[in-house]
């Protein structure tokens, strides 16, 4: 079936900024002073030069009593302990696994904190360092929990419940980290018909919702022969172009502003919600919603 | 041909209708591409910049470079075949791209507060889509952008401008292509503009050296003025992302 393409000139392109007007807070940008006074802490974000306490990103000032930061709009994750985590395999060491999570330096997860096949009190011996490339190998989608971070910044990981693990089958969307609104659950159950886990690192993985609960995502089966049927691959295609028009407007991602955007989608088909125009008009109803929402 | 042409008309016009402290005009965007962390477009005059910034991100390739108390600041500089007058395929790593790529390495290298980000690595690529003179202050410019829009500390703003002597008198701000071409030494300075630091100065050919310092006066003076556009087109963007995000997250 020849597809429709759609070229259109720079000129044409579409403001997908739904911008509503409220309080701005004053916005601090590199190199401009934030206090003259010393008492202050420097937190993330500053630095202090002849006495002066100065901005080194563009954002807001976040103070708690003496300590000051500027959070930028943006940046590489930053991982804090508890988070969750969509992260992929680059590298199988010695007893330890390299993952990539958007974060500055790879995070590591190592054997000991993975639950391996055969129950939890299973004692771990050599053969399982031999055999950690049949659990996980590199290019591998694994969810998972920071567990602690190291003084250099990089972060531990942990698998240890059956909700984190090998992912199958599902779609991965790469968004800012800052995106993410951060809740009491990144695990969601959608009831349009799949399932999403929205990890703290800006990595999202929209995935067929599992009947059975006992298996979970969790583990290292990967059960690739399972026939995901087409309403379903739908269903996972139009999230993913919704998250899309959500992130192109820079609009926060959570499962209620997902949901709303997937209702107002339906009047465009999946692949009508790739227009520029129609994202923002996805973007722009789910905002009124949301705002409404937040009114009422 | 420097005799029917003049830099500088008796009525302190130049060639493009600009007075002798005037920049081109500047416009640019933050954010343009959504891959990398960071992206930036600039437009001084007719040049036009893209930049991007990957990183802070681990060491990749060669291991051996990674530095413990300091990130790797790794830049590329390309130019697009159409950006010139004749079309012309340029290969990387030619001697002029890889000049800049270092010059652009040094000038970045002052600003970003690289000792934040030990063991990692972060990639600035720049390309010209349209050439029209001041190339190398342009993608300081765009570079600039790009790594504040991907979050990456820095002391403060660096940013670069051309400067020339016309008549052999009167220092002019912001070469164009034509006014390179005609002739006239320029002088290229990249400064952090706050606290008047000079990062780079390079000059195309010599000329007396009493004159150094008023053009090099002129020059910071651009660079001083390009901070400011900069600091604008920054403060809207931000402003623009925070009110979509309702600025979460925020106090």
């Amino acid at each position: 079936m020849p597809q429709k393409i759609h070229i259109r000139l720079a000129a044409h392109r579409v403001n997908a900024s739904v911008a509503v007007n409220r309080r701005v807070p004053k916005i601090f940008t590199p190199g401009q002073v934030i206090t003259e006074q010393n008492e202050f802490m420097r937190g993330h974000g500053t630095y202090e030069e002849e006495g002066f306490l100065k901005s080194s990103v563009a954002g807001v000032k976040e103070q708690v009593n003496n300590l000051i930061s500027i959070r930028p709009l943006k940046s590489r994750y930053n991982g804090e302990v508890g988070d969750v985590v969509v992260g992929r395999i680059t590298e199988v060491q010695q007893k330890r696994w390299k993952v990539d999570t958007n974060s500055r330096l790879d995070s590591v997860l190592l054997l000991s904190s993975v639950n391996l096949p055969g129950g939890e009190l299973r004692r771990r011996s050599a053969e399982d360092e031999h055999m950690m490339r049949q659990y996980l190998q590199e290019g591998d989608l694994i969810s998972a929990e920071v567990q602690s971070v190291f003084s250099d910044g990089s972060l531990s990981l942990h698998t240890r419940s059956l909700k984190y693990g090998k992912l199958s089958q599902g779609v991965l969307i790469k968004v800012f980290p800052s995106l993410i609104k951060r809740s009491k659950t990144h695990f969601h159950n959608l009831y349009v018909g799949a399932s999403i886990i929205l990890g703290n690192n800006g990595f999202i993985w929209i995935y067929p919702t599992v009947t059975n609960s006992e298996d979970g995502v969790g583990g290292f089966v990967q059960n690739l022969e399972e026939v995901v049927s087409r309403p379903e691959r739908e269903t996972i295609a139009r999230l993913r172009n919704c998250i899309l028009a959500l992130t192109q407007s820079k609009m926060m991602l959570f499962d209620t502003s997902i949901l709303y955007a997937f209702e107002e989608s339906q009047k465009y088909s999946v692949p009508e919600l790739l227009v520029p125009e129609a994202m923002v008009d996805v973007a722009i109803l789910t905002q009124d919603r949301l705002s409404m929402a937040e009114n009422s | 041909m420097s005799k029917n042409r003049e830099l500088l008309s008796k009525i302190g016009l130049r060639l493009d209708g600009r007075r002798a402290d005037e920049l081109r005009r500047i416009r640019c965007k933050l954010g343009v591409f959504t891959e990398p962390d960071g992206s930036a477009y600039l437009e001084q005059g007719l040049t036009k910049i893209l930049a991007a910034v990957y990183g802070p991100h681990q060491v990749r390739g060669n291991r051996s470079k990674a530095q413990h108390d300091a990130a790797v600041v790794n830049c590329q500089f390309s130019m697009a075949v159409f950006s010139t007058g004749e079309r012309k395929r340029r290969p990387r790593g030619d001697r002029k791209s890889t000049e800049i790529s270092i010059h652009l390495r040094q000038a970045l290298t002052a600003a970003i507060k690289t000792e934040l980000y030990p063991w990692s690595q972060i990639d600035v690529y720049v390309e010209v889509l349209h050439a029209d003179g001041g190339i190398y202050p342009a993608c300081v410019n765009a570079a600039t952008l790009a790594l504040i829009d991907a979050g990456i500390p820095l002391k403060e703003y660096v940013c670069a401008c051309t400067a020339s002597l016309a008549n052999n008198d009167v220092p002019m701000l912001d070469i164009s292509h034509q006014e390179e071409i005609i002739g006239g030494p320029t002088l290229t300075v990249a400064a952090l503009p706050m606290s008047g630091k000079i990062v780079l100065m390079e000059m195309s050919q010599r000329f007396h050296v009493d004159h150094l310092q008023k053009v090099l006066e002129k020059a910071l003076q651009g660079c001083r003025d390009i901070k400011h556009i900069l600091d604008e087109a920054v403060k809207s963007h931000i402003q623009d992302v925070g009110s979509s995000t309702g600025w979460a997250n925020t106090t």
